[in-house]
Formats: C-alpha cells, structure tokens, sequence
C-alpha cells in the first residue's frame, strides 16, 4: 500500500472516532487519536517529499474508489502524488500536526476540545483530498471540504454572534468564488472532453488559439476558462474583490487561523494556479489578470495591515497580502517561486498566529495592540519566536553573503522574477511588490514594538481586569478562550506614554510546553527553511519534474536583474523597520499626529476600503428587500391573489351548486377523475 | 411467467391499508411499519434482482382487462430508482408519526399504506390509463392527510392543492384520449416509440406540462406547496417532498420528452427560462422567510428548477443530474422535514425565531441537521452535488447564460440554509423552552441515521444509482438527441500560439545562484 493512502486517509478516521466519541470519553482520547494521526502522515509525508528534492521519487496516481460516470463525463477517486503534491503535503501534515499539538495547551480550558480536534483532522484531510486531486471535480470536493472545516471552526464558539456572522460570510463569500470555479469545471469539460488534470494540461496548449461562445460573447477559450477557475481561487485565497471573509475569520480559535488561514487552505487557490500552469500559460490574458489582481491585493492587504489594532487582524492582512505575491508571481510565470513562497510563508505566518495566540493567551485574551507593550521580557520565548517570524516575513537577509531568512528567499525572488519578465504588468507588479514590502516591514516591527517593546498599557484591558478581579479560577471563568473577541472598534486614536498605562496589577505568563514546542519547531522553518529549499524551488527544473510549468529562461532572467533591484527589498525592509522604530519607539506621538493629518486616508485605510459597507448595500440588502418583495408582491399579491384566490372568490359568488362543489372538493375530485375514465373508456370502446 | 414481485409490492401495502382501517391505534402503527418494511426488503429484492444492462423493462406482469386497457406493470431503471426511493421513506414516515399522530391513527396509517400503493404504481405502470389512476388517486390520500392531520389552516392548503392540480389532471385526461385513439395502444412503451405529427405533439405536450409543472412545482405554479407543506404532518412533508414533488420529473421523462420530442425541443427555452426565474425568485424569498417549513418548501421549489433545467437540456448529463436532484433531494428534504418535526414535536411552532442555541442542549440533532444542510447546499461529498454537478454540466452544453444563472442558486443556497442553521443551531439560548428541549431519542436517530447513511452513499459511490438507469437515460438521450436546441457554447479551433504566455527568448545563463 501506498503511504498517500495512509497519509490522506488517517485524519479522516481521527476525526470520525473523535467527533462521534465527542463527550462519551475523556477528551485527552480525541487529542491524542487526532494528533497521533497526524504526526504519523507527517512522518509518512517528509519521505515523500525529500525523495522528490532528491529526485528518487516518481510521480504516481494511486486509483481509490469509481466516483461518476455519467456518459462521456466520467471522474474517480484518485490520489495524485508528485513533487507539486509533495510540497503540499510537508506544509500541511507539518503545520496541522505542530497546531493540534498547539491546541492541546491554547484550548486547554475549553468544555468543547473532543469537537474542534475532529474539526482540526475532518479539515487537514480535506485540505490533502484538494493536493492529491487528480481530476477537477475531486479538486472541487477538496475545496468545498476545507471551506465546510473553515465554516465549522470560524463558527466554533457558536454561541458569539459574530463568529456565526463570520462563519456565514466566509462560506457564502467563498460560494461566489466556486461559482465562477464550477463554470470553469463545466467549460473546461465542454472543451476539453474530460475534466482529468494531466489530460487537459496535454491538450491546452493546443487550444491557446482557439475561441469559444460564453455569455453570447466569443472570446479566448483558454483566457475564458482560466479566468472562471481563478475566480475560484480568489474566493478561497482572498484576494482582492472577494477577500472581506478572510479578516472576520479571525473569529475562530487562533490555531484555527494558524492552520487553515495562514498555512493551508487560503494557499488553495495559487496551489490551483501552480497545478494547471500549463492551461494557465496559455492563456495570456487570465495570466495578466492573475498579475494584476494579485499585485493589488498585495498592496491593499498591506495599506490596511498598517492600521489595524487587534493582532491577529494585522497578521490576517499580512497574509493577504503574501498571497497576492504569490498569485503574481504565478502570473509572470514563476509557479515554482509562487510555491516557494507558499512553503516559506506556511512557517513563518503559522509561527505568527501561534505567537499571537500565545501572546493573546498570555495577555487573558486581550487581542487589542494598544493594550499590549513591554512584553518582551514576560513572555520571552514567545518574544523570540514573534521575532524569528518577523524576520522571516520582513525577509532580512544579505544577497553577497548569501545568508537570510526564509521570507528573503522567496519573496526577493518574486520581485526579482516580477522585475525580470519585464512587461508592463510585470513592473506594476514588482513595484507593488517593492511598496508592499516597505509596508510589510513597517506593519510587522509595529506589531513588534507595540507587544513586547514599550511601556505596559495593560491596565484598562477589560480582559486584564476580569483577570485581576476575578482570578482565574472563578466558574463564570471557565471557557475563557471563547472569550476571544476580534476587534474593539471602539477608539481610533492610538497609545500615547500617558495613556491607559501601567500593568494593572497583572503578571502574563508564559504559555505551557505544548505551545513553546510548536513555536520552537517553527521558528526553526521560518529561519532555515529558505536557505535549505531554494535550489530546489527556484532553480532546479528537475526537482519540478514536470508537475509545474517551469520557465527556464526567466529564471536566469530573474538570476541577473541588476544589483539594486536584487536589494530593492533589503532596502525598503530597512527603511519599514526605521519608521516603525522611530514612531513606536522613539516618538510615540507620531502615529497621532500623523492620524491627524491624513484623517482622511487613515479612515478609509481603517475601514479597509469601505469594501464590507459597499457589499453589505451592494448585495446583502438588496436580496432580502428582493426577497420580501417577490414574497409580499409576487407570490401572495399576484399569483395567490388572481389564482386559487381568485378561483375561490368566483366560485363563491357563483352558483349554488359551484358552492357545493368548494366544500366537497375531495368528492368531486374522486367523480371528476372517475368521469374522465369512464369517458375514457367509452371513446375507446366505441 | 416470474414472479409477480410488483404486484405484491402493490398487495402489501393494499392489505396492510385495508387491516389498519379495523385495528386499535398501537396494532396499527405495527402493521404499518411492519408492512411498509416488508415492501423495503421486497424493494432491496427488487433492486439486487435487476439485470443491469438487460431489458429496457423488466419484471414485467400483464392481464389484459378490456378494450386495450390491461393491468400492466413493468420497470426500468429509472422507475426502479424512484421506487426504491418510495420504500425507503415509508418506514421512516411511520416511525414519524408514531408519537405526533394520536387521533384517527388507524385510518391515518391507513392513508399512508394506500398512498404507497398508489406511489408504487405510478412508477411501475405500463398502461396508460393505470397510470392516470395512480397518478391522480395518488393525491386523495395526500388531501386527506393535510385535511384530517394537518394544521390550523388546513382546509386553505389542500384546496389550494386541490385547485392547482385539477386543472392539469383534466388537461393531461383529455389529451391521453387523444393519444389513444390516435395510436391505437394504451401500452407506455409503445407509446414512447409513437411518432405523433409534430403539430399534435405541440397541444399534447402543453397538456402535460399542465399537470406535470404544478406537480414539480415550476415557478409560477408553486405556490400551493409552502401552504401544503406548512399544514401537512411532518409525514406527510416527507413524502409529499421526497416522493410526490417526484412525480412531475417523472412524467417528463417517461412522457413529454420521449413521446413528444419536437414539442419538448420546441418548449425547451420556455422551460429554462421558467427555472431560471425559479431559481432566483424562489431562493430569495426562501431567505427571507420566518417559518421552517416554509423555507425548506421554497428551497424544493429552487432544486426542482435544477431538474427541469436538466432534462431539457437534451443531454446525458443533464438528465442523468436531473435524477439524482430527484434522488437527493427526495432524501435531503425530506429528512429537513423530519428534522424540523423532531423539534416541532417538542415545541409545536416552526417559527424560526422560537429556536436558538440547539447544538448546545441537542448535539446529535445538530449534526444530523448540519448534515443535510450542506447536502442541501451541495456539497461534494453528498447526494445533491452529484445531481447538481451533473445537470449543471449538461445545462453549459446548452447555454452558458442559463448556467451562470442557474448556478447562482448555490450561492443564495448557502445563504438561506446557512442562515437558517444559524437561526435554530447557533447563537445563544434565548428562549428557555427550546433550551429545556430533549436531544434525539432513539427512533428519531433510527429515522435521520438511514437517510444520513444514504446521502453520504449516493455522494461518494454514485454509480450503485446511476448504473441501473444508464441504459434507459442513454435511450431517451439517442430518441431525443436529434433535436437538441442548438449550444452557444460551440468552440472554434484556431491556430495554437507559437509561445507560452510567459515565454522568454532563452539567452545567457545568470550568474548562478540567487
């Protein structure tokens, strides 16, 4: 038996025991049968994926189960297994292994533990359905499972309204993404006769000239079809337009945004991208679409990132912004930078949820930065992971030296690839790219400087106070982690030294084993990972072996940009990390005036572009007026009302006999019925 | 000649009708069951005995009665499929009503064994007339079940249901008398090979679709189904969603497309449109409603749009879709119903807003309830997303518009379900009765566990249920293909470009690594 078997197959009978166990037993019999699950796929998925970087391993297709055949139409279960997949499978099995563990300590107190591990492993097995998939249709079952785990766990404390609100919004946001994904499938098929990957990606070059009827428009068949599947990929990897579910997801347990909106399933849609390269490269038009699109979600994500008070919002919007690097790196063409930087962003932003979650954790669930500071030497080990990340993400690194983090390897070689493709698109990208990045340094060291630099603010956290006053051990106390609350809107101006100081009598602590061990773990990624893999992801053809369009003359092209593009990054992250400092640190009243000059923009950056209030009218109002008019007007004031109404009002004022045909209907039906047979028979006879 | 198996499925049920009409209410109840579960290992025969790829009909019983009208019965795949989908909901309708029901329980399980007769027969009939029997006695012991057992308004919902349905059955009569007599044969599968003039079939395909559209229900004629749903017991819901809102897909495949084909393709625009307001109109005003019973019931109006949608898009995969819609949908919805009556039998309102905070005091409902509304939704994996997929895919090979449209149903689908859940499941508990409520007991969990198991079936392992209509559906498909409306979607092959979008000329090597 193939390991893939095993690997896929273990979270989903985890999770199967777990959840039906639920409350019959202990809960440490969940814990420890979802986790242990866990840890053996990633135990059974490294193997995997080291024999692909050392090009012993082949790929292969291992059939499971018949699922449709429907005339010509005709999809099994299958899991597919080469070095795309492989990749895939490291960074899920890893992170969802290390943030079960995680979760033993962060969901601790919670009475519901049996139910979000089983969520935790029914979602990791859906996530590796998606990798493995080997036709469109089981990529489609992977992607509505995961957004199904997504629901279940941004829900999971059900009984705070927002965290329904947030739950609802993701999946039906999500559902226009897989609106546009299944008229792909459906197109794809029509063209193409078959909906197996491997057989279309043979065939679409093939198809690059050709045109198609959509809409009673004619257009580019593959610019058509790769634009409907990315609409797809844009609901589930937020990218701009319909990325307003991914910030509110934050709802969920920490873990939760760790595992599935941070290192996993938000990375679904450039997975989608890197997997059918070959259609995608030829369509020119979708691949400028991708570009652009992803270019500006990743300046978007990063203006508003600057701004945002609650921590795990701040990560949040770094990850849609990392995204949108990935999504143009794919677009100029560089799949296998995209898919670095997708491995790479995996541990370091997974390693910045956690470390919030443990800073949250620490702080009694205060999400809010202005309640923060001076926590550096409470939580020091914490500090340290927060840090490795943050050097991560920011991408410090040396090009001469050789030397950096993970985050310098992968996303200096997007802008690089950005600026080597030299279109006009691709130098829109790259400058974006070059702001983004100012952005991201500056967005990170703020979360830095704010948390664990600084003065302590903590006094007037209500959580702080609920903890000092109440203790830890008081029975309304008893699930506090649903406590966990995204977003105070309620001040808009920012700390000052006078202001809210003090500690309020209250001593973070630090958090247990299970959390430090996956930090450790992860930290190590977020510093190595980058050095270790970069010649196989960047520059090495064969590591690819085929699973992914690789463009070999743009990667030398990227190779020899000149040296002031090659530290453009460096630069910009230095210049970030210089104004944080200087703003946070230094002179803490820049931020306010700077707030007061340009209260304009910092509303509308505040207000992340006003995109949930143009939606909310746009759309969400209009179709529950639509809803009540169709109802009120249609249905009971004009087909009920000249309908069986108005039959009935006839009737009445009609004859005698009509009436006694209304009160003995059920009879005259019968003799109506018996009539119209008895006549039957009669025509037939004579 | 075999064994008459159909005719004892129609004897079974006949009998056990006819002995609840004379048995106190607890040996009644009994008998049901015990009869209704007899049927299900008849059915389970039924289904292991056909020969897959055989006969297009099989099991086949005649008795010539008078003048070309005989006792005919015969099955094909498709019918098999919808039998089979009758027989398994039966039992769990009884055991549905074993608690709620506690007036006139005799003849109450004395309708619903009667109904199962007649709903077996309207799938198993090979005569014309004996079909019309069915068909339209079907809906004597519906109007009884709404009009005795139903709710405060009762008498309004069934003559609705009464109105609605005698105009299209009075049509449907007039022009079986004409097909007879212009053919010559009450036999159906002869008839599904008659060539009626093109201009005839055109008055008799309108005549069917009379009875056929308000059966569906298609927008407009819907409205009578939230008031009969609303008013029926939780039984009569299930069987009136999963089995008789059936009957209308079922005609057009068994009728109007394979006996008027020139018609169908001449009044298949007209039927995309309809679904296509139906989709929308009736998602929207499912978002919006305050009852349970009435969301659910305009959320069936919205999938049977699907499976008109499907059929006449001429196709395999359409019309393969459109059955399993039927399928899934006959279990998804109904087990809804079953689920709203759980909690109904413990607070006696459907108001949404009575509910709240379930998950916390009724864990096992919850899942059940979650689970069939992601079905509900489609979602890969269940039941209802092969038959959508499918019918989906078959409608884009007619028009790419009527699938953008068609396919905004499964966003406004999360929408009104996810909602909903939210309302009953989710939140707080705000209302302390339905916080004191009792989870599921053991019968509840015997109804929702089968239907639960059969979802997850027909979702991941769809072939056991398309296999046994393959041959058939190809049939109708080859009859029918000649005249397929034209497609928008025709692709024209061009000359393939030279490059990759992202081509670059190769030239010097980079000065190594990064």
């Amino acid at each position: 038996m193939h390991p893939i078997i095993a690997i896929v197959f273990l979270p989903l009978i985890a999770a199967i025991v777990a959840g039906l166990a639920n409350k019959a037993v202990p809960s440490v019999f969940a814990k420890a049968i979802t986790t242990g699950a866990l840890f053996i796929s990633c135990a059974l998925s490294w193997p995997i994926f080291l024999g692909f970087v050392g090009g012993t391993a082949e790929t292969s297709v291992i059939p499971v189960l018949q699922w449709v055949q429907s005339g010509s139409l005709d999809f099994d279960w299958a899991l597919r297994v080469d070095t795309l997949t492989a990749v895939m499978l490291v960074v899920i099995t890893t992170v969802s292994a290390l943030v079960h563990l995680y979760s033993w300590g962060y969901m601790d107190e919670d009475p519901d533990q049996p139910r979000f591990f089983a969520y935790l492993s029914l979602f990791t097995f859906a996530m590796l359905m998606l990798v493995t998939a080997d036709n469109l249709v089981q990529m489609f079952f992977g992607w509505e499972g995961v957004g199904l785990a997504s629901y279940l766990l941004i829900g999971f404390w059900f009984k705070k309204p927002s965290a329904n609100a947030a739950a609802i919004k993701a999946f039906v946001v999500n559902r226009v993404g897989d609106l546009g994904f299944m008229l792909g499938i459906f197109g794809t098929f029509w063209v193409f006769g078959t909906v197996s990957i491997p057989e279309i990606l043979e065939a679409a070059p093939s198809m690059s000239g050709s045109s198609i009827g959509f809409l009673g428009m004619r257009v580019q068949t593959m610019d058509v079809l790769c634009i409907l599947l990315f609409i797809g990929a844009m609901g589930k990897s937020a990218q701009l337009g319909l990325h307003t579910w991914l910030p509110d997801a934050m709802e969920g347990p920490t873990p939760v945004s760790a595992l599935i909106h941070a290192a996993t399933m938000v990375t679904a849609g450039v997975f989608m991208v890197c997997r059918l390269s070959p259609m995608f490269e030829a369509a020119p038009v979708a691949l400028g679409v991708v570009t652009f699109i992803g270019a500006a979600t990743c300046i978007f994500a990063a203006t508003v990132g600057t701004t945002q008070w609650d921590i795990k919002r701040v990560i949040a919007y770094s990850t849609c912004s990392q995204l949108g690097y990935m999504f143009f790196a794919a677009g100029v063409g560089a799949y296998g930078a995209a898919m670095f930087h997708l491995f790479t962003h995996a541990f370091f932003k997974a390693l910045l949820f956690l470390g919030a979650g443990s800073v949250i954790h620490a702080m009694h669930h205060e999400q809010d930065m202005r309640y923060y500071g001076a926590l550096r030497k409470e939580i020091p080990l914490t500090f340290w992971a927060m840090l490795a990340g943050t050097l991560a993400i920011t991408g410090v690194g040396v090009y001469h030296l050789g030397l950096g983090f993970a985050g310098f390897w992968s996303k200096d070689a997007i802008i690089e690839v950005a600026f080597a493709r030299g279109t006009e698109l691709g130098m829109f990208a790259f400058w974006m790219g070059v702001f983004a990045a100012l952005l991201t340094s500056f967005y990170s060291w703020r979360l830095m400087f704010l948390t664990f630099w600084g003065k302590p603010r903590w006094a007037d956290s209500e959580h702080i106070q609920h903890a000092v006053h109440h203790g830890h051990d008081e029975p309304e106390d008893h699930n506090p982690a649903a406590q966990e609350d995204a977003g105070h809107d309620v001040r808009h101006d920012v700390p000052s030294p006078n202001y809210n100081a003090g500690t309020g009598g209250y001593h973070p602590h630090e958090s247990p084993l299970t959390m430090l061990i996956p930090l450790g773990l992860l930290s190590i990624g977020a510093v190595l990972a980058g050095q270790f893999f970069a010649p196989a992801f960047l520059d090495s053809a064969a590591f690819w072996n085929g699973s992914i369009f690789y463009n070999e003359p743009l990667i030398h092209a990227m190779h020899a940009v000149p040296y002031l593009v090659k530290y453009a990054a460096f630069i910009v992250m230095l210049l970030g990390l210089a104004i944080a400092w200087f703003a946070y640190i230094k002179n803490t009243s820049i931020p306010g005036k700077a707030v007061e000059q340009l209260g304009p923009v910092y509303r509308f950056l505040y207000s992340k572009w006003y995109f949930d209030e143009l939606y909310h009218y746009l759309f969400v109002v209009p179709a529950f007026w639509l809803g009540r008019q169709f109802w009120k007007l249609g249905d009971i004031g004009t087909i009920d009302r000249f309908g069986p109404n108005g039959v009935a009002w006839i009737v009445e004022k009609g004859s005698v006999g009509a009436r006694k045909f209304q009160t003995g209907y059920l009879y005259s039906y019968a003799l109506v019925m018996l009539l119209g047979l008895v006549a039957a028979i009669t025509w037939v006879l004579f | 000649m075999e064994f008459p198996i159909l005719s004892l499925m129609l004897a079974v049920p006949l009998i056990g009708a006819i002995a609840c009409l004379f048995l106190p209410a607890g040996t009644a109840r009994m008998v049901a069951l015990v009869a209704t579960l007899i049927n299900l290992l008849l059915g389970a025969w039924l289904w292991v005995d056909y020969d897959i790829g055989g006969a297009q009909w099989q099991f086949v019983e005649r008795a010539e009665i008078f003048a070309g009208f005989s006792y005919a019965l015969g099955i094909d795949g498709i019918a098999l499929m919808l039998i089979m989908l009758s027989v398994f909901l039966m039992p769990i309708c009884i055991l549905a009503s074993w608690e709620g029901i506690k007036k006139r329980v005799g003849e109450y399980m004395s309708a619903f064994l009667l109904m199962e007769v007649l709903m077996i027969g309207v799938f198993a009939s090979q005569d014309l007339f004996l079909f019309y029997i069915f068909f339209e006695a079907g809906l004597i012991p519906m109007f009884l079940i709404i009009g005795v057992w139903g709710g405060d308004n009762r008498i309004y919902a069934s003559y609705k249901f009464f109105l609605y349905t005698l105009l299209g059955s009075v049509l449907m009569l007039i022009a079986m008398l004409w097909m007879v007599n212009e053919a010559g044969t009450t036999d159906i599968p002869t008839l599904m090979q008659f060539e009626f003039s093109s201009n005839a079939q055109t008055w008799l395909w309108l005549a069917f679709f009379a009875s056929f559209a308000v059966k569906m229900p298609m927008w407009p004629v819907h409205t009578w189904l939230p008031d009969a749903h609303v008013q029926a017991p939780t039984a009569g819901s299930v069987i009136l969603a999963g089995v008789l809102l059936k009957l209308g897909g079922y005609g057009f495949i068994r009728f109007s497309l394979p006996m008027f084909p020139d018609a169908s393709a001449q009044f298949a625009w007209f039927v995309l449109a309809l679904s296509m307001v139906a989709v929308i109109y009736t998602s929207l005003v499912a978002l919006v409603q305050a009852d349970m019973k009435k969301l659910i019931a305009y959320s069936s109006v919205a999938h049977m749009a699907i499976v008109t949608a499907g059929l006449f898009a001429f196709n395999v995969q359409g019309i393969e879709g459109a059955m399993m819609v039927m399928l899934g949908h006959g279990l998804v919805s109904g087990a809804l119903f079953l689920c709203v009556g759980v909690i109904y039998d413990r607070l006696h309102t459907r108001e949404i807003a009575r509910y709240g905070g379930l998950s916390t005091n009724m864990p096992r409902y919850a899942v059940f309830f979650l689970l069939f509304t992601m079905a509900s939704i489609g979602l890969p994996g269940t039941s209802n997303f092969i038959g959508e997929f499918l019918a989906l895919a078959g409608v884009y090979e007619v028009s790419t518009a009527v699938t953008l449209v068609l396919t905004t149903g499964i966003i406004l689908g999360a929408a009104y379900m996810l909602y909903l859940y939210r309302r009953v499941a989710f939140g707080t508990q705000v209302n302390e009765d339905a916080a004191r409520m009792s989870d599921i007991n053991v019968r509840e969990w015997a109804m929702l566990a089968p239907i639960a198991a059969a979802v997850l079936w027909m979702g991941v392992y769809p072939e056991s249920f398309l296999a046994p209509m393959r041959q058939d559906i190809s049939a109708l498909e080859a009859r029918i293909a000649r005249v397929a409306p034209d497609f928008d979607s025709d692709l024209t092959i061009g000359e393939p470009r030279e490059h990759a979008a992202n081509y670059m000329a190769g030239e010097a090597n980079g000065e190594g690594a990064h």
